[in-house]
């Protein structure tokens, strides 16, 4: 097309002229294509504000019903085999079964979710969150106990969470000064086979004070730890004789544990999480190494 | 191409072409803005959504003043995904008596709008006080400084009257007994049955486990509460929304 078949826009300047091209084909129509389409999305989709509320168009979408829709469909898809997990018996529930491979699965996630912030994405937890990984359970490693824990947490409100309470010897004046001095020393000396005044973790203590506090410990502390000093997991009472501390095995943070005393404390899940989410979590940190 | 003609008008006079557009451009807002402030699915009443109480709204000043909304959204999106790790979608009238609200757009930390109850108090001071003891991949700053900080409730009348002027239905009682809840809150021996009755599902705790009311405390006294208000056991979702 010559430049003189197009028309002008009549503006002129120094004798340029504005040239007034029509827009191309094909773009116009995408242009007219568009328009409709926005028109028949407005009628098929909630758009269009009236007196009381909006259209709600006519394929009857909603945000609401659409995450309704996908859950409810995950949730039958895994309907059969979540109800074989939560009927389980998990202490005979066998190993590498399939529902021992999806419970400890769905455990995984169930853990990250819920678990991790406490425990540790690991799981091999923190100061005053316990470890999963090793042998060395407050309340019982064995499935069954797992679980139960799990189910029903620790020192919270419900009346089924494993409880106890370790008084506060310090702070509420049920040992003397000279007394608690005595039996923190005994305490660090549990944990130390060779009785050289270092336990496993590196804590000194002063030997002469330890065997002076044997007779406080056997008084005051032997009915929940034991006389040997190795725990009791009826009580939620830690072994004090091997290198795992749940606050810490230095001199300062036993007295503290003495002096104050702890008072941990674990949500009962049952009431957040399905059965099956219970047992899979339970399958998941049994099988993390630890479990018994 | 009698009306093209007539567009030259415009296209020639910038006044008139400004007048044009702001006109096009409030009828635009009429129809799209407008209609939010009356139509009734955009207004949703819900039971148990209160103001918050005198300690909480002051923890929220806190969580604001210190930027957390920055790296922590509180909105959960309708999406299954969401739903299943953060709880329950958000509600528009969940924050409604938020001012500013702290929906935000970041998650470089959690959603923490169903955060309330989720936690005990002490993981809350531990994990404030240095996150990584236990997060340990956590990159959040640590916030230790907050439990040295004691507050009182010095403009907390005037605080909620501010809310009140943007709509927040505080009434001259609670405006009035403002300290006392304040204080009350964060003391498990007072008496809290006004508290209680004027903010129910406050949680009352001493919850930085110190003495005194310090900033550690009014923060996670807001915390407990966030998304704890609607029950959703017998909320039933309209489906048009």
């Amino acid at each position: 097309m010559s430049k003189k078949d197009v028309e002008t826009t009549g503006h002129s300047w120094d004798g340029i002229e504005e040239l007034n091209n029509p827009l191309p084909r094909w773009w116009l129509i995408i242009w007219y294509i568009c328009i409709v389409w926005g028109i028949a999305y407005t009628i098929a989709m909630p758009a269009w504000p009236l007196v009381k509320g909006a259209t709600a168009g006519v394929l009857g979408w909603s945000t609401r019903a659409q995450v309704a829709d996908k859950i409810a469909s995950f949730e039958e898809m895994n309907a059969a085999v979540n109800a074989e997990l939560a009927a389980a018996d998990i202490t005979t529930i066998e190993v590498g079964s399939d529902v021992h491979n999806y419970g400890v699965n769905m455990g995984a996630a169930v853990f990250r979710a819920n678990c991790s912030q406490c425990h540790g994405s690991g799981a091999a937890g923190n100061v005053g969150y316990p470890n999963l990984l090793d042998n060395d359970w407050l309340w019982g490693g064995t499935i069954d106990e797992v679980a139960y824990t799990v189910q029903h947490g620790v020192r919270n409100e419900t009346d089924e969470a494993r409880y106890s309470e370790m008084p506060k010897f310090g702070a509420d004046e049920l040992l003397t000064e000279e007394e608690i001095d005595q039996v923190v020393a005994f305490a660090m000396s549990l944990s130390d086979p060779e009785g050289d005044g270092t336990n496993l973790v590196g804590g000194t203590y002063d030997v002469d004070l330890a065997s002076a506090g044997a007779e406080v410990f056997e008084i005051n502390c032997s009915s929940c730890h034991g006389e040997d000093g190795t725990g009791d997991i009826y009580q939620g009472a830690p072994n004090l004789t091997d290198a795992i501390w749940l606050y810490g095995g230095d001199h300062d943070t036993v007295y503290e544990t003495v002096y104050y005393a702890r008072f941990g404390v674990m949500p009962a899940w049952g009431q957040r999480l399905s059965q099956a989410e219970v047992n899979a979590a339970a399958l998941y940190v049994h099988q993390l190494g630890g479990g018994q | 191409m009698a009306l093209i003609d007539k567009h030259k008008i415009i296209e020639t006079n910038g006044t008139l072409l400004m007048v044009g557009a702001l006109l096009v451009v409030t009828v635009g807002g009429i129809v799209e803005i407008a209609p939010l402030f009356y139509l009734e699915n955009t207004i949703e009443d819900v039971e148990g959504v209160r103001p918050y109480s005198p300690l909480e709204l002051t923890g929220r000043e806190i969580y604001v003043r210190e930027g957390c909304y920055v790296c922590h959204s509180q909105m959960i999106r309708p999406m299954r995904d969401e739903v299943e790790r953060y709880g329950h979608y958000s509600l528009a009238a969940e924050s409604k008596y938020d001012h500013p609200f702290q929906w935000g757009s970041k998650r470089t930390g959690p959603d923490l709008a169903r955060v309330g109850g989720r936690y005990s108090d002490a993981w809350h001071v531990d994990h404030l006080t240095n996150p990584q003891s236990v997060v340990p991949e956590s990159v959040m700053p640590k916030y230790g400084f907050l439990a040295d900080r004691y507050i009182e409730p010095e403009y907390i009348e005037d605080l909620m009257s501010t809310h009140r002027i943007v709509g927040v239905p505080y009434t001259d009682e609670m405006i009035e007994v403002a300290k006392e809840d304040f204080e009350a809150q964060a003391d498990p021996w007072a008496d809290t049955d006004g508290l209680l009755e004027r903010y129910p599902g406050a949680v009352v705790s001493n919850f930085d486990g110190q003495d005194g009311i310090t900033e550690m405390d009014a923060l996670i006294a807001y915390m407990q509460m966030l998304g704890t208000l609607v029950d959703f056991s017998t909320f039933t979702p309209d489906a048009s929304r």
